[in-house]
């Protein structure tokens, strides 16, 4: 196997990637990015709405207020420091994106434009607030296109199309990362004194997502298979609208530049469901009323889905309701300047023209709020007690810092990896110049390798594409919005029905070398039954609601027995795994505490948790 | 309904199957508003799991699966049954080694874009308050349209001066510095121009127009590679784009 050396080896080409690329390599580390995609195809180009930061730019803003609203979106299982460090760090965040070039649009002032997002508000909840920096409705393609030009820039060292499948433990540290080169599918090992995983989410477990294909979560399962614990793996986000059956995501901005829900009944429902914030309410919250609307009999013909309305003549008609100023008031071109991609979707796949017509849209797959361990730094931790495993970084959607607690707030995804990936760079480019090179073991990536010899050899009955579509209908049905006890069980018996089939009857139809698609995507589907598993036991282990894990059976949220970390190990042989789940991780609440210690009465502590409200 | 799809393959990788053929599949129960991507998954996936292409995000953002479908070039996700019939013939886009099937090295693609300075030079102190640099939204409007590529090679796979000739930057290079060359911020506007004035830059382009149409996410490709010969012809990036008023 060719080896290559370099410091720091980082796994993915999105967003956290990117950023710690740049930050490691302008702290002097020798870095290279090994990607399974081409970095400009990376997931983070499809975010859309915008990047969080409390600059101020049309509204008085704080980023304790950012703080306030990203922990209460979270529904207080966020980590506080860290929520802090992320509104804090967002700002200078966004503002070295503009000094690298980011074409964010501008106010009248010449300065970074802001939009209104779900859950951001002023002053503890006071009103909402414009802090989504935005470049129209592609703000993700901006960030991931000017990232991966200050790469080329900076001459950082690219291996695109170089999937990752495996790390290199030695001695509890990490010592490098295998790879398969697709062109020739020859293996490689990349021996590293650090490695980095920025690998993405694992939307494909579901059926309707707006997720990308290759969002396999391969580096998580890769953390797993080699005895990493996972963290808050029950809570993945629905985003509330998807494009009706096909998942793909409609932004919030829509809603943030007026566009309202509408049921069968032409009722702007989430004015029941969140009288404040309405249809800006934070996801968990609006994707629930979507469901729940559905189940009373008023989804659109009764098939599931709702309208999302951003129709000039019904964005003003309850803008003037509300008393806003009419200069706020929106025109066709406005939705046009605003939202183009938004129309070509919907003009593209639906036929449909948002300027005159409403857009079917239905919950879909999202986000994973869980994910790979780690601290403020991006170092990835491995215990309960947040004990570090030497070399090991991850950031942006595959690690949970954790930011997000139960249920992300628009916008903070695109905040997290700039900022962690940021930190986790530059803590990289510190620590690999105070160690020495691991050795390599002898036999490393053999293992590997024989475990893809025993997929490509798959002569079996099973297609990889029947057994994930079959995961994917299962997990949308049982492990979806909403849970219970049963559905849970019935996630898992049929996801363990899976893996037998998967390790016992696959079959693979190209047996070559070069280019081989069909086995890569047998292996992450792998990849996505063990998270797919680790998701539902985690589900069912966790006993109460709480952000986006809502159990019918035990429908409130319960701070006594809960309000903790879930960590999730697996065990024993890959074809027939153990688990080992443990609800003992601490949920930081120093922002609260700090707040008891000044003797505030309840009532003006700002960070206790509480039930939520919008 | 039923459709046919005749795709252009090749397996350099398995004997007898190293040079290009053509390869049928019938599927059924098509519907109209089915995307093409799908239905090379529902082969890849039901019929011949060897069918190789490149994609991810399954809605026109990421770029990876730029085809030439029904003889034009175009992202599989972002194109319906509805739009290309019942017969659908798909090959690799052209003028890129052929990797296997329809997957083709992009390596001399991103090599050209790379040759043009694709990224935001400018190095005057930051601003002293720590902020941002300020742009007017009329300045930002300028090379609004250039923003949106997505380096899917559509463009420059259309283009026959291309075809005929590998060295030739190509569309989507001009398009990347065009990005730049016309952000008010930005000041390597003058070194650019120098490299698209080569041989092998802006003047290769016969103003066929191929690429406009082939793009995707609708960027008026000929007209921006114009805008960039006007201004290496003046001299200045300064008042080449008419910019519409200010909505």
């Amino acid at each position: 196997m060719q080896v290559h050396k370099h410091d720091a080896i980082i796994i993915g080409a999105g967003g956290a990637g990117l950023m710690a690329a740049l930050y490691a390599s302008k702290g002097g580390a020798d870095v290279a990015v090994v990607s399974k995609l081409y970095p400009t195809r990376s997931h983070t180009g499809t975010a859309q709405g915008g990047i969080g930061a409390a600059l101020g730019n049309l509204d008085e803003d704080k980023p304790i207020y950012h703080t306030y609203d990203t922990v209460k979106g979270g529904d207080y299982l966020a980590d506080q420091h860290a929520a802090k460090i992320l509104a804090e760090n967002a700002m200078e965040a966004v503002i070295e994106l503009e000094h690298m070039g980011l074409p964010f649009d501008r106010t009248s002032a010449q300065r970074i434009s802001q939009r209104r997002f779900g859950g951001h508000t002023r002053n503890f909840g006071e009103e909402l607030v414009r802090r989504a920096c935005h470049a129209a409705d592609r703000t993700g393609h901006m960030i991931l296109q000017t990232l991966y030009q200050q790469c080329i820039k900076n001459e950082v060292n690219f291996y695109d199309e170089f999937q990752v499948v495996d790390m290199i433990v030695v001695e509890g540290s990490v010592a490098g990362v295998v790879a398969i080169e697709l062109g020739t599918g020859e293996f490689h090992i990349f021996h590293g004194k650090a490695s980095f995983f920025a690998s993405g989410g694992w939307g494909r477990c579901w059926s309707v997502t707006s997720n990308a294909h290759s969002l396999t979560g391969d580096g998580a399962a890769i953390a797993l298979r080699r005895g990493l614990p996972l963290q808050d793996m029950e809570f993945f986000q629905f985003h509330p609208t998807g494009i009706y059956r096909m998942g793909i995501l409609i932004t919030e901005g829509v809603r943030g530049e007026g566009g309202v829900l509408i049921n069968n009944v032409g009722e702007r429902f989430m004015e029941r469901y969140a009288p404040s914030a309405k249809d800006l309410a934070s996801r968990d919250v609006v994707s629930r009323a979507i469901y729940l609307e559905t189940r009373a009999g008023r989804s659109i013909k009764g098939r599931g889905y709702m309208h999302l309305d951003v129709r000039p003549q019904t964005v003003n008609r309850y803008f003037a309701e509300e008393g806003r100023d009419r200069a706020d008031f929106i025109d066709e071109s406005t939705v046009e300047r605003k939202l183009p991609d938004i129309l070509d979707f919907c003009r593209t796949y639906l036929g449909v023209d948002p300027v005159h017509e409403p857009m079917p849209v239905q919950p879909t797959a999202h986000y994973a709020m869980g994910g790979i361990p780690t601290n403020v730094d991006a170092e990835v931790v491995i215990d309960a007690a947040g004990r570090v495993m030497p070399g090991a970084y991850a950031a942006g959607e595959t690690a949970c810092v954790s930011v997000h607690g139960a249920n992300r707030l628009g916008t903070n995804s695109l905040v997290d990896l700039v900022v962690f990936g940021r930190r986790g760079g530059m803590k990289m480019a510190e620590y690999v110049k105070g160690v020495d090179w691991a050795p390599l073991p002898k036999d490393a990536g053999a293992e590997i390798e024989s475990e893809f010899e025993r997929i490509r050899q798959g002569a079996g009955k099973s297609r990889p594409g029947e057994l994930r579509q079959l995961m994917q209908e299962t997990m949308m049905e049982n492990v979806g919005v909403f849970r219970t006890e049963e559905t849970l069980q019935r996630g898992i018996q049929d996801l363990a029905a899976l893996r037998e089939r998967f390790y016992k009857d696959l079959q693979i139809d190209d047996k070559s070398r070069v280019f081989n698609t069909d086995l890569m995507e047998a292996w992450e589907l792998g990849c996505l039954l063990d998270l797919a598993d680790v998701t539902a036991r985690t589900a069912q282990e966790r006993k109460e609601s709480r952000g986006a894990h809502s159990r019918e059976d035990f429908n409130k949220r319960d701070d006594e027995n809960w309000l903790a970390h879930s960590l999730i190990y697996q065990r024993g042989k890959m074809s027939d795994p153990s688990y080992e789940a443990h609800f003992d991780k601490k949920v930081d609440l120093s922002l609260w505490e700090e707040e008891v210690q000044q003797g505030l009465p309840e009532a003006q502590q700002k960070f206790r948790p509480v039930e939520r409200v919008y | 309904m039923d459709v046919t799809f005749k795709i252009r393959r090749q397996n350099p990788d398995v004997r007898d199957l190293e040079k290009p053929y053509w390869q049928e599949f019938v599927l059924n129960d098509v519907d109209p508003t089915d995307r093409v991507l799908e239905m090379l998954h529902r082969i890849k996936w039901e019929q011949d799991g060897s069918l190789s292409l490149r994609r991810s995000c399954a809605h026109g953002v990421c770029g990876s699966d730029a085809m030439r479908i029904n003889g034009v070039n175009r992202l599989a996700c972002k194109i319906l049954i509805r739009d290309v019939g019942e017969r659908v013939q798909v090959e690799p886009i052209l003028g890129l080694p052929v990797v296997k099937d329809l997957i083709v090295d992009m390596t001399p693609f991103f090599d050209h874009y790379k040759q043009v300075m694709p990224f935001f030079v400018n190095d005057d102190p930051l601003p002293e308050d720590g902020r941002e640099r300020l742009q007017t939204q009329a300045d930002r409007e300028q090379f609004d349209d250039t923003t949106k590529c997505i380096l899917c090679a559509c463009c420059t796979t259309s283009c026959p001066s291309f075809w005929a000739n590998g060295h030739y930057v190509g569309p989507a290079a001009i398009v990347g510095a065009h990005r730049f060359i016309f952000d008010s911020r930005d000041q390597a506007g003058a070194e650019r121009l120098d490299i698209l004035s080569e041989p092998n830059g802006v003047w290769r382009c016969r103003t066929i127009f191929n690429c406009t149409p082939a793009c995707p996410r609708d960027i008026e490709v000929t007209k921006a590679i114009g805008e960039v010969k006007l201004a290496i012809r003046k001299g200045t990036n300064v008042g080449i784009i008419e910019t519409s008023a200010i909505h």
